[in-house]
């Protein structure tokens, strides 16, 4: 039973505030403004080929990212290695584009699983209230007081080092973020009209929940999304950097940038690759994220 | 005011209570067991339980608690298993090395982020808005370990200009330090931008243009120092993340500071040490957050008298 | 008349940029004097360009997409809109001053009072600090309030928004301007507040002979204050009157609709006839005359050809096509765009 065929006094206008039936010309909408802002378009696009990369990256690499050539040794960028080949003699270029999947992977795992965890968990905390409310907001409130990385360093302590636990890591300091995002926006969508309407009309809360609540908070949600999965890298590329992360042998982008700094001054290619990548991939979520947010809600320019 | 202060800092006794203990019960769940890492491989079971009777671990865990903290406040932190040294003798000279660093981060950081944030917020739209914002969020998205080893390489191995890992002279901490304040920089310049679009929005201002205030002193004295409020928090924020960057940058640098014990210790699993670095860390951002309260109070005279 | 005219607005024209190459105008073709000692009221709805008027004359657009783009402004017979910005300086807050509809939030929260009114008198004096405090001290007092000492060391949370709009007229008055603009002075106040700053500015009036431009949408206001008053309609003059002329006889419809909008005492009426409709949005803008579409005796010409502001004689104006036949002289030359 659909609450919007039901002959009760809403007027038509008082339910153009629902997000359901708004839904398609708002899309319209949101793209022709988010295509004048070009510089995330820019962003938008590379961060589409780095995760066509991510997919295919191996099978459209030149040599094996595992392939040791003792005859090249950290030979610098050539026409045969794009970007030169490290201490054993494997293909930078192709450790990177194998690299993608990791990298990209790892923060993306940790920022989805987050993100749905602190997004039930903000939902719930702001349509129930309450001790569960005060329960998840104090939590978020101390993890969101420590400063990501030292969290993550601090959980890694903790439960000891690998590229698992880094996700670990990086999913507990996303956790709060999308909570308190989640919970203020839920708390505005909830004392909306159509949500009274549909309230007043018998909805159970679980659907109140998911075909009212979510939608109007999903705007958030994705520019949050979107800002996670760059601190998410810089998060889980500096703890490979350090040691606690992906394995030194493996072609993650933080761990490659760990074994090149051994090599400072000698074969600089291998600093120069890992860490543009890294940097140019952090930069174009957050560009991508500044454009969106600017287009969903022109409110916190 | 005075009411104001002794509240803010009696409030902080139960967070530091609670995130001292979580620090504790996390470190006491750790796998692992430290007492047989302290031991020689040939140490037999007596040792082992006499070693482990002599630390106390055979105690509940909080009766630990309580004999820990009495020794916190003791100034006793325990000692390193790794070098058998008392943390408190280990603690003061990186403390200084990262206390230096860290200053002088934020220092630059502030100065240049608050710069950029302002004359953004003025040239709005214009091409000087998007240099500055362009900047800022390079500072922000640059990985911090990849820009210092970059500037090691520009600056130290092929221009010879800089030292590296030496801080005995101040050159030394040219490099450490600007790798440590690029993602304040960046934050500070988008939050003192943002704030100050919309302070330039408020009646005050327009008032003080309509005096026929000069648009520099508008800017300055009306809007940011009104903007100031939220540019403190951020930056107070951000010192936060200083102490988490220092773990980055030291390494880089080969700096023996506390960012650098660290590491080692989790390497050696050096959980005395961890357990004082994560106490030390956390007190570190309480007392900032309070000074940063109390700031508030001083910027906006509406909490200092209510 | 013989009273000096202080400030003569010629032909105005404010647009305001939306978009890459739209723009719209807010503020069409407004002319209008105010004289020495004269109180003048502009009127209209919100959003029919009255503030944007006051911005124009001062030119306060920065930091807005807002930009005058035609007319004159005269100040006893110098263009401001000629000036260079050092120059608009010297005479914001020194020959023009405003005060605003919001006192509270136009003083700066984290100043003390004294440092906003020394600041505003050492902008356009050569006094030192403390005998700018004097001044300020001496200009609190004739706004009528009784501790001006403890006010001074106030910062704006403390004061109430009575007391902070006297401290606004305070400063907008202490540079001695040859005109005032308030901006809906007392629409945040309450009704016996309202009464005592209308007072003062009287008393000021009278005191400094200052030429006041008060802009309302209050038409009780209006006539308890002004000797003339223009009425604005979608950024353009609809009606010009000396104010008693115009309560007895409003001669535009729109003027008619807004008075007869207003409750009179003792009345008996139970239901006040309103306005049908809303003021136009700046970007749509009907053809013809722009109160056409909820004008009762709008014709056909009326949503085809829009009139201009005819002069009747005896400072009266209207634009209307009704008035047509009683212009004194030819004003076609006039017709607005």
């Amino acid at each position: 039973m659909s609450e919007t065929k039901q002959p009760v006094n809403p007027t038509p206008s008082e339910f153009m505030d629902d997000p359901v039936l708004q839904n398609r010309s708002r899309t319209r909408e949101f793209f022709k403004k988010f295509f004048q802002r070009k510089t995330a378009v820019v962003a938008g696009c590379f961060i589409l080929f780095l995760v066509i990369i991510a997919i295919i990256g191996p099978s459209i690499a030149p040599y094996d990212p595992a392939a040791y050539d003792y005859s090249a040794i950290r030979s610098g960028p050539t026409a045969q290695h794009l970007m030169g080949t490290d201490e054993f003699g494997r293909d930078v270029f192709s450790r990177l584009l194998a690299g993608a999947r990791l990298s990209l992977g790892s923060a993306l795992a940790a920022v989805i699983v987050g993100a749905a965890l602190g997004t039930i968990l903000g939902i719930l905390a702001g349509y129930y209230g309450g001790i569960l409310e005060a329960l998840v907001m104090r939590s978020s409130d101390v993890l969101f007081a420590m400063p990501d990385i030292l969290l993550c360093i601090a959980i890694v302590a903790i439960i000891g080092p690998g590229l698992i636990n880094v996700i670990i890591a990086v999913t507990v300091f996303t956790i709060p973020s999308f909570a308190r995002i989640m919970r203020s926006a839920t708390l505005s969508v909830k004392g909306s009209l159509y949500v009274e309407v549909a309230r007043s009309l018998g909805c159970p809360d679980s659907r109140i929940l998911i075909k009212h609540i979510f939608p109007g908070t999903v705007q958030s949600m994705i520019v949050n999304f979107t800002m996670r999965i760059g601190s998410a890298i810089l998060a889980a590329s500096s703890l490979s950097f350090l040691g606690f992360g992906a394995d030194v042998s493996a072609p993650e982008w933080g761990a490659m940038l760990s074994s090149g700094r051994n090599y400072i001054g000698v074969a600089d290619h291998l600093i120069l690759f890992p860490g543009l990548i890294i940097f140019l991939t952090v930069l174009a979520f957050n560009l991508f994220g500044d454009g969106l947010r600017d287009t969903l809600d022109p409110k916190v320019k | 005011m005075g009411r104001y202060f002794v509240k803010r800092v009696l409030s902080t006794i139960p967070l530091l209570l609670v995130i001292s203990i979580l620090i504790f019960a996390f470190i006491h769940l750790i796998p692992g067991d430290p007492v047989r890492k302290m031991l020689p491989k040939e140490a037999t079971q007596e040792e082992y339980e006499q070693l482990k009777e002599e630390l106390g671990f055979n105690d509940p865990l909080p009766i630990q608690y309580i004999n820990y903290m009495k020794d916190l406040f003791r100034g006793d932190f325990g000692e390193s298993y790794k070098s058998g040294l008392p943390i408190s003798e280990i603690f003061p000279a990186r403390l200084q090395a990262t206390l230096a660093l860290t200053l002088w981060g934020i220092v630059w950081s502030v100065i240049l982020g608050t710069l950029i944030g302002i004359v953004s917020a003025v040239k709005r739209g214009k091409v000087l808005d998007y240099v500055g914002m362009v900047i800022a969020t390079s500072g922000i998205s640059v990985p911090s370990f990849w820009l210092g080893l970059m500037l090691i390489q520009i600056f130290s191995v092929q221009l010879g200009w800089l030292p590296t890992g030496q801080l005995d002279s101040w050159k030394g901490y040219i490099l450490p330090s600007i790798t440590m304040g690029c993602s304040i920089m960046g934050t500070l310049a988008r939050y003192s931008r943002s704030s100050m679009l919309e302070t330039m929005q408020e009646d005050y201002v327009r008032t003080a243009r309509a005096k026929g205030q000069r648009e520099s002193l508008v800017v300055l004295r009306h809007a940011f120092r009104n903007s100031l409020v939220q540019v403190v928090t951020v930056v107070g924020l951000q010192i936060g993340g200083l102490l988490a960057g220092s773990v980055l940058v030291e390494t880089v640098f080969s700096i023996p500071g506390l960012g650098r014990l660290m590491v080692d210790s989790i390497n050696f699993r050096d959980y005395k040490v961890i357990q004082a670095l994560l106490m030390f860390f956390a007190l570190e951002y309480i007392v900032i957050n309070l000074i940063v309260d109390l700031l508030y109070g001083v910027l906006n005279p509406k909490i200092r008298y209510d | 008349m013989t009273e000096q005219v202080l400030l003569d607005v010629r032909d105005l024209r404010t647009e305001f940029k939306t978009g890459r190459k739209q723009s719209v105008t807010a503020v069409n073709g407004v002319s209008f004097q105010v004289r020495s000692g004269e109180i003048v009221g502009l009127v209209g709805e919100s959003g029919c360009g009255k503030s944007v008027t006051s911005l124009s004359i001062m030119q306060l657009f920065r930091n807005t997409n807002g930009k005058v783009t035609g007319g004159e402004v005269f100040l006893k017979g110098k263009n401001l809109l000629t000036c260079s910005e050092k120059e608009m300086r010297a005479i914001r807050g020194k020959e023009i001053s405003m005060i605003f509809q919001e006192p509270m939030s136009s003083l700066n929260p984290s100043m003390r009072i004294d440092a906003q009114l020394i600041e505003a008198i050492r902008l356009h004096t050569d006094l030192d600090k403390k005998a700018a405090r004097a001044h300020a001290l001496d200009m609190l007092g004739r706004v009528g309030i009784a501790n001006p000492e403890m006010v001074l060391r106030s910062f704006p949370h403390q004061l109430s928004g009575g007391m902070s709009q006297r401290v606004m007229i305070a400063m907008a008055m202490c540079c001695d301007p040859t005109v005032l603009i308030a901006d809906e002075p007392t629409t945040a106040l309450d009704v016996t507040i309202q009464a005592q700053i209308l007072q003062l500015m009287r008393k000021i009036r009278a005191e400094n002979d200052t030429g006041i431009l008060l802009i309302t949408h209050d038409l009780g206001v209006v006539a308890e204050m002004c000797s003339r008053v223009i009425v604005m309609y979608a950024g353009r003059i609809v009606e010009e009157a000396p104010v008693e002329e115009l309560f007895a006889c409003p001669k535009h419809p729109y003027t008619q609709g807004l008075i007869a909008s207003v409750p009179k005492l003792g009345s008996g009426v139970t239901s006040l006839p309103s306005i049908p409709g809303s003021v136009p949005d700046l970007s749509m803008m009907p053809e013809g005359c722009k109160f056409a579409p909820r004008c009762s005796k709008a014709c056909d010409r009326c949503h085809k050809e829009e009139p201009a502001l005819f002069d009747l004689g005896g400072d009266r104006k209207s634009r209307c096509w009704l008035h047509e036949s009683e212009q004194v002289k030819s004003t076609k030359k006039e017709a607005a765009v």
